[in-house]
């Protein structure tokens, strides 16, 4: 009789998902397309990028800096300019990506000041390729500069002049999977949890299963079932896209990389049901995901800013962050090929926020309205 | 008695819901709830219904008290709230369905007893709720409140907002469950369906006014009130409202009705004595309670 | 009475092969409070929805304050009050804000809102509440409120859908001595309502069946016609030959 109850409310709840095919769409569709975005953001690696270079004084370490760059895989130089002029029309053509113009007295500068700039030049239309092109030349530059202070024991300086500002999104793009699976099951778990049990206050729905001997724990059950039969499905997506189309291996354990999910899934449910408990409307519900779950998600997971980069205190703050542990250790099974060993760590404290929420959730919710 | 209520009160912050809320229902009787929008019904309603927490005062269900034995009511009761509260995206048999489960019921089992109003339904059984008209839409709720054979049925505003044709089949459909021996509490703005409760309770602002069968409470009207036809009525509004011979005069339909301090006006030979309604007597309390 | 501010002559809508208003005409008016009555599902919101220039007729043809139903529906909008037990006021702005609001909405000049808003409120007896958000205020004061507003620009017709509903009945006849005051004024009150004794109120009623107008005329012409004692009786009387599948 009590399964049977259960069994009822799931159903119902599929049919309330699959009667809402623009929403299911929408979660279905959501992580193939991430995927298959930052996969394309995958195939702009630095390689063999045309640049010109103008060097009016011929001097040797300009000239040092140049056979550098151009013995990189990163760069061929395919123009030798003699004049700033020249520049413009192989940049609108297309046919370099950046150009190097240094002064023509750079040598002189260089051991008489102690330092010399170069100017940068990239193509911004693209800004993320273009600043990526430039980070990669910079470091080549800053290694030369390092041979040369060693060789000639004086201080000196290369300034390289670039008008772009440091993009972190530079990181490989290999760290965008991790990223993506946090968010994607985040998204599904925490935010559609919540908003389909908030829905039920919304619509007065609740008040009427309350008021029957109905458990208030089946309501509960019966939303997390669909949405997390819905995280797997989206999380064997990923997988397979990820490994099939993007190429990226699962070094480590499958097994363990498969754990750690079910357990993050966990963490993310009940988050929503945490939430559904703390708002009335749908748009409440939406909102506190987006901002308490979502932007962190995006910032203090290291998906997009890398965390050791940021400040004290958000570094901290990003502890508290389900995501960021899921993130590290996926990132250590499928691109270090890690143990379990090694994840210890990231499976404890996620174990203890999961009995944590849980425990508040439970305590929250109220089998009256 | 079915139903007792004594001395409820609750707040929401510094406003008061309700005060003091007192009253009884008989078994299988039809209890009215008679008043405006914001008065405090839903509140009363959600209490009975175990949903919320008086602050102070009890209420007892069948016997069962509405905070210690709220898992029992939830079995015996039925409960409609003011808000069309099914699945919308759900079709009329699945939302039946549905509801007779979590009541470890099933549609067969009392069948009998949602027969009447189920069968005006049943052509549209795989349409989905949102879907249906306003009176469809009632029907469908209180077939799925009755689908488990509650002893006590919680009727919130149910014929808002539904036209005059639908509402008197509303009411219909529950003397027939008064006759199989259901309690109800029913709810209205409409002062018209008073009448056919067996006892109503008119409330303002989180108190009762009254509460006495319809017609003793007719009987209480404490003046003798007259009718006045009239075409021009607004402008004879005003000339009567300056007439010293009156009490009170306002609209009713298609005449005016009136009460005057002593006697009537031997100039306005026109007036007609009438037999008050339940309306004219909420008006009267109204008044009476506002300048108290 | 005087010349009609609305005319309709054999407005039709049809949705696919759903009529839900067929083939209606009649006329209202200057200063008439007219009750357009009909069951849910009657085609009531439809008919509403095209006089106020909302929506468009399948055909026929219709003047409300003057303007073309179909070609000048923005003219009406201007020109007409509209109130809704659903839609009225702003809950989270202060009285005055709303008023200020509607009246900006509505082109009324910026220098007279401030004058004319106190001396409606004055009316009212309000005007200690000027400065109190509505949603503070009792249900029946926002009813009285929002109508005072829909007329505020002094509108040629104001429509008003169930008005009352789940008001006490003692505002509901403030109310209504509101209403009668604004037709005084020569403003034509089109309004519908499920309490069957506001019909009574009304210079003339029309009831609507399955998107005709069935019956239209005084209160007293319909009651003899139908030999009826109440507006309720001929309502219900009307209501029954329905025979649309309810939708």
């Amino acid at each position: 009789m009590e399964y049977k109850q259960l069994v009822a409310f799931i159903k119902k709840e599929f049919r309330h998902i699959l009667r809402d095919p623009r929403t299911m769409l929408i979660l279905l569709g959501m992580p193939i397309i991430q995927i298959i975005l930052f996969g394309f953001a995958i195939s702009n690696d630095v390689k063999n990028t045309s640049i010109a270079v103008l060097d009016p004084g011929q001097s040797v370490t300009a000239q040092r800096i140049i056979k550098r760059l151009d013995a990189s895989e990163y760069f061929n130089v395919t123009y030798i300019l003699s004049h700033p002029k020249e520049m413009t029309p192989l940049f609108q053509e297309g046919k370099i990506q950046m150009a190097l113009l240094f002064n023509d007295r750079f040598d002189d500068r260089l051991f008489h000041t102690g330092d010399a700039s170069i100017q940068l030049l990239t193509d911004a239309s693209d800004p993320n390729q273009a600043s990526m092109v430039a980070k990669y030349a910079t470091t080549i530059i800053a290694s030369c500069q390092q041979e040369l202070v060693k060789e000639l024991r004086i201080p000196m300086q290369i300034i390289p002049e670039i008008h772009m500002l440091y993009n972190p999104t530079m990181k490989s793009a290999y760290n965008f999977v991790p990223g993506v699976m946090g968010m994607i099951l985040i998204l599904i778990c925490a935010m559609m949890t919540s908003i389909a049990i908030v829905r039920e206050k919304e619509m007065g729905t609740m008040e009427v299963l309350l008021s029957s001997p109905l458990k208030p724990s089946y309501v509960i059950f019966s939303k997390v079932i669909p949405y997390f039969a819905l995280s797997v499905f989206n999380l064997v997506t990923i997988l397979l896209l990820s490994i099939f189309a993007l190429e990226v291996p699962v070094s480590g354990s499958l097994f363990w990389l498969t754990m750690l999910s079910l357990l993050f899934i966990g963490v993310a449910l009940s988050l929503g049901i945490l939430i559904s408990t703390l708002v009335r409307t749908q748009v409440a519900a939406i909102l506190i995901s987006g901002m308490v779950l979502m932007i962190p998600v995006m910032l203090l997971s290291g998906m997009i800013f890398p965390i050791e980069n940021m400040p004290l205190i958000l570094q901290y703050l990003s502890n508290i962050v389900p995501a960021k542990w899921y993130i590290r250790a996926v990132k250590l099974f499928m691109i270090q090929g890690a143990s379990a060993k090694y994840a210890i760590k990231e499976f404890a404290v996620l174990s203890v926020m999961l009995v944590v929420l849980i425990f508040i959730s439970l305590k929250k919710f109220k089998d009256r309205l | 008695m079915k139903i007792k209520v004594s001395h409820l009160t609750k707040a929401y912050g510094t406003t008061d819901a309700l005060q003091d809320i007192s009253f009884q229902v008989p078994d299988g009787q039809i209890f009215g709830i008679i008043g405006p929008d914001g008065a405090g019904k839903t509140t009363l309603f959600r209490i009975l219904a175990t949903l919320l927490l008086p602050n102070s005062g009890t209420a007892t269900i069948a016997g069962f008290d509405t905070i210690k034995d709220y898992k029992k009511i939830r079995n015996i009761i039925g409960y409609m709230p003011g808000r069309f509260s099914l699945y919308q995206d759900l079709s009329v048999i699945e939302n039946l369905e549905l509801f007779a489960t979590a009541y470890h019921s099933n549609i067969r089992e009392n069948y009998h007893l949602i027969k009447d109003i189920y069968q005006q339904i049943e052509p549209f059984n795989d349409r989905m709720a949102g879907k249906l008209s306003g009176g469809m839409k009632q029907k469908l709720a209180l077939c799925c409140a009755l689908i488990h054979k509650p002893e006590v049925l919680f009727l919130d505003e149910p014929t808002t907002g539904v036209d005059a044709v639908s509402r008197k089949e509303f009411w219909e459909m529950l003397r027939k469950l008064k006759d199989q021996g259901i309690t109800i509490l029913v709810s209205t703005p409409y002062m018209d369906e008073a009448s056919l409760c067996d006892c109503i309770a008119l409330i303002q602002n989180g108190t009762f006014l009254h509460i006495d069968t319809p017609g003793k409470i007719i009987d209480s009207f404490p003046k003798r009130l007259y009718a006045i036809e009239g075409d021009q009525r607004t402008q004879n509004l005003q000339q009567l409202r300056n007439n010293p011979y009156i009490d009170s005069v306002y609209l009713y339909g298609d005449r005016m009705h009136l009460t005057f301090k002593e006697d009537p006006d031997p100039h306005l030979p026109e007036v007609v004595l009438v037999t008050p309604s339940v309306e004219d007597c909420f008006i009267w309390l109204m008044k009476k309670d506002s300048y108290e | 009475m005087n010349e009609a501010t609305i005319q309709v002559q054999k407005l039709t809508k049809r949705f696919g092969d759903f009529t839900a208003v067929n083939n209606i005409s009649f006329e209202v008016s200057t200063g008439e409070v007219f009750g357009f009555l009909g069951a849910n599902g009657a085609g009531k919101t439809t008919a509403i929805r095209m006089l106020c220039g909302l929506s468009k007729p399948t055909s026929g043809w219709g003047r409300v304050a003057g303007f073309d139903i179909t070609r000048e529906p923005e003219m009406i909008k201007k020109n007409i009050g509209y109130m809704s037990q659903k839609f009225s006021l702003y809950d989270d702005l202060k009285v005055w804000e709303n008023i200020r609001l509607f009246a900006g909405i509505y082109g009324v000049p910026h220098h007279t809102i401030a004058t004319k808003t106190d001396e409606m409120l004055q009316r009212l007896g309000f005007a200690s509440e000027k400065n109190s958000l509505v949603k503070s205020l009792p249900m029946g004061w926002k009813q009285k409120l929002a109508f005072s507003v829909a007329i505020f620009h002094k509108p040629k017709i104001v429509f008003l859908d169930e008005p009352t509903g789940g008001v006490d009945p003692l505002t509901r006849r403030q109310f209504w001595e509101l209403i009668y005051e604004a037709a005084t004024q020569g403003i034509t009150v089109f309004v519908t309502t499920h309490y069957m004794d506001e019909a009574e109120y009304c210079n003339r009623v029309s009831i609507m069946v399955d998107g005709r107008i069935d019956a239209i005329g005084t209160p007293k012409q319909l009651k003899q016609q139908f030999e009826s004692e109440s507006i309720d009786e001929v309502f219900r009387k009307l209501a029954r030959r329905a025979t649309r599948k309810e939708v």
